[in-house]
């Protein structure tokens, strides 16, 4: 029922602390000295594979031999790609060598990006200043808040994401210029984040992807490392303009835009911050929140390869280079698709501890009652992130009170000293003092 | 603790903007728990955390007792502050007796009181010179005729 990126592997878990802690939706339990994902709550956000030391967490993508199930085969990749790379001459060297790696075409993302902030500009100014909207652009935060923040979900703007725009464009224009059939050309979107992979395979927003597959700019990364230094001809295959390569730098989306009322937040738990501050209409003076999961946005992603400051440096020549090139930055939809969101997405209250309110009330009673007994240490030796959570888990019967190191030291105790005193009696039939 | 009401008691400190907020927010969360409606939510979560600024910034701080129950959550927002000496003209919008120094911070633009009505499915306001104020905020939970966002 569940598809996740985001996956454990068990071999290289030790069972330790760090992911349980900094995952945004308390996704994460330790048992039996090992890590395990509660599939309801996690958002593929993949600030567990930053944090484990032990490289125990990883993401499922597709390998990279899945392109050859497809007659045409077509590379669209996520500008963060730009940044990866050093000494590299131009963008088309980078792209070239992409489509030398095994495919028939190349698409830039960025290029599909530029239609959707044209489409989003549409939107922005027919909503006028009556809500703020949220980017949809990373869908770790879209699921972010359908699980954990109900009442924003009417402020997402529910536009088709530039790698689903890409795809789409990619399969039509390719069967109607080559004469071929869509389903014989394999869209392979080059991904920087899990969160990308599981809205491929099991997208929110609509039944199924344009995209074919998803491979990490990590695997694809030596391949294309050593094609860039086998060029010839290099292709012109870099299309779109600076706008929408920036989209890889945390505030590219929104710059782009062309307001100086938006906000860009990145960082998964900076990201919380400013959507709790929007839920309690702090922030009703911005039009548009720009909000990405990863810290500085897609170049910071867990399936990058560079370092994310590096990268930075690494995109603006690449911005630079896109801006003297005076490559056309204003894409119309030219294709008249209908970019909203068909399906429909709803808020699932993964959070709530019961279906029934008055059960759900007393639980809650329950839970803060355990709650206070509990030392209020966030050790997370009982396998949950906090106290609190263990609380929660005691009364969704998930776990016991004695999961508690502190708990069961203080059960031992009180046993020990039961003994102590019961040893200390004698039945007067066998007292000699008597 | 009555029967099938849930009921919390919230310190709202003087002057800590830091800390203000926090009451709402945990409030927030309870209500997440108990599978509420994402509108009252939003209703509760905007409405409280009004009223639990408006008592950082003019009351020097006060209390919050929040009391759930499985239709509603009512919220009384109470404190020992100055006083409003023109109810009907502090419900108006763009009125403020902020200052300055708030001002800069972003708040006191005088839409607390109205939004916090704007918000709730009751609202009530009592105040007495130089004693404090005391302000008592419903949220329906089920869709009901109150309802008016």
């Amino acid at each position: 029922m569940y598809f996740h990126s985001v996956t454990l592997d068990e071999n290289k878990c030790m069972g330790c602390t760090n992911c349980i802690k900094r995952c945004p939706t308390e996704a994460i339990r330790v048992r039996k000295s090992k890590a395990r994902i509660i599939n309801e709550r996690c958002i593929d956000c993949g600030e567990c594979i930053r944090v484990c030391p032990y490289h125990a967490k990883k993401a499922i993508t597709d390998p990279f031999e899945k392109i050859n199930d497809f007659k045409y085969k077509v590379a669209i990749p996520a500008p963060t790609l730009y940044g990866q790379f050093k000494t590299v001459e131009s963008r088309d060297h980078i792209l070239t060598a992409l489509k030398k790696c095994g495919f028939d075409h190349v698409y830039e993302v960025a290029k599909a990006a530029e239609i959707v902030t044209s489409e989003t500009k549409k939107i922005i100014h027919k909503n006028g200043n009556k809500k703020t909207l949220i980017s949809s652009a990373c869908p770790a935060v879209v699921r972010l808040i359908q699980v954990r923040f109900p009442s924003l979900i009417d402020n997402i703007l529910k536009i088709e994401s530039p790698m689903e725009l890409a795809a789409k464009i990619v399969k039509d224009e390719f069967s109607k210029t080559m004469d071929i059939s869509p389903c014989d050309i394999g869209v392979f979107f080059i991904t920087p984040c899990a969160a990308k992979v599981t809205s491929i395979k099991a997208p929110y927003e609509k039944e199924k992807s344009f995209v074919d597959g998803a491979i990490s700019i990590s695997d694809i990364y030596l391949k294309i490392l050593t094609n860039l230094n086998e060029i010839e001809n290099v292709e012109p295959l870099g299309q779109s303009g600076f706008v929408g390569i920036r989209w890889a730098n945390s505030g590219g989306e929104s710059i782009a835009l062309g307001t100086d009322n938006f906000l860009a937040v990145d960082g998964i738990h900076n990201v919380i911050t400013i959507l709790e501050q929007l839920e309690d209409d702090k922030l009703e003076d911005v039009d548009f929140v720009e909000t990405l999961a990863c810290p500085g946005g897609c170049l910071g992603g867990p399936l990058t390869v560079e370092n994310l400051y590096v990268a930075k440096t690494r995109i603006k020549k690449i911005i630079d280079e896109a801006k003297t090139k005076s490559t056309c930055t204003q894409c119309d939809n030219d294709y008249g698709y209908d970019l909203l969101w068909k399906g429909n997405f709803e808020y699932k209250p993964v959070m709530k501890l019961d279906k029934d309110m008055a059960v759900a009330m007393r639980k809650l009673e329950e839970l803060e009652r355990i709650n206070r007994g509990l030392p209020g240490l966030d050790c997370g030796a009982c396998g949950a992130p906090s106290c609190r959570a263990l609380a929660e888990d005691i009364v969704r019967g998930n776990a016991n009170e004695t999961d508690c190191i502190f708990k069961l030291r203080e059960k031992v105790r009180n046993l020990a000293v039961q003994m102590m005193e019961l040893e200390g009696k004698m039945p007067p039939v066998m007292d000699k003092d008597l | 603790m009555k029967e099938g009401i849930i009921s919390k008691e919230y310190v709202i400190p003087a002057n800590d903007f830091a800390v203000a907020g926090e009451a709402s927010s945990n409030v927030k969360k309870i209500l997440i728990q108990l599978g509420v409606e994402p509108q009252a939510i939003k209703k509760t979560a905007v409405s409280m955390y009004e009223a639990e600024m408006n008592v950082v910034i003019h009351a020097g701080g006060g209390r919050a007792f929040v009391e759930i129950d499985e239709e509603k959550i009512l919220i009384k927002i109470k404190d020992d502050g100055p006083g409003i000496p023109d109810i009907d003209l502090a419900m108006q919008e763009g009125y403020s007796t902020a200052s300055d120094e708030i001002r800069e911070k972003g708040f006191g633009a005088g839409m607390g009181l109205p939004n916090i009505k704007k918000y709730s499915d009751i609202f009530n306001i009592t105040s007495q010179i130089g004693k404090g104020t005391l302000l008592e905020i419903t949220v329906f939970f089920k869709v009901k005729e109150f309802i008016k966002i």
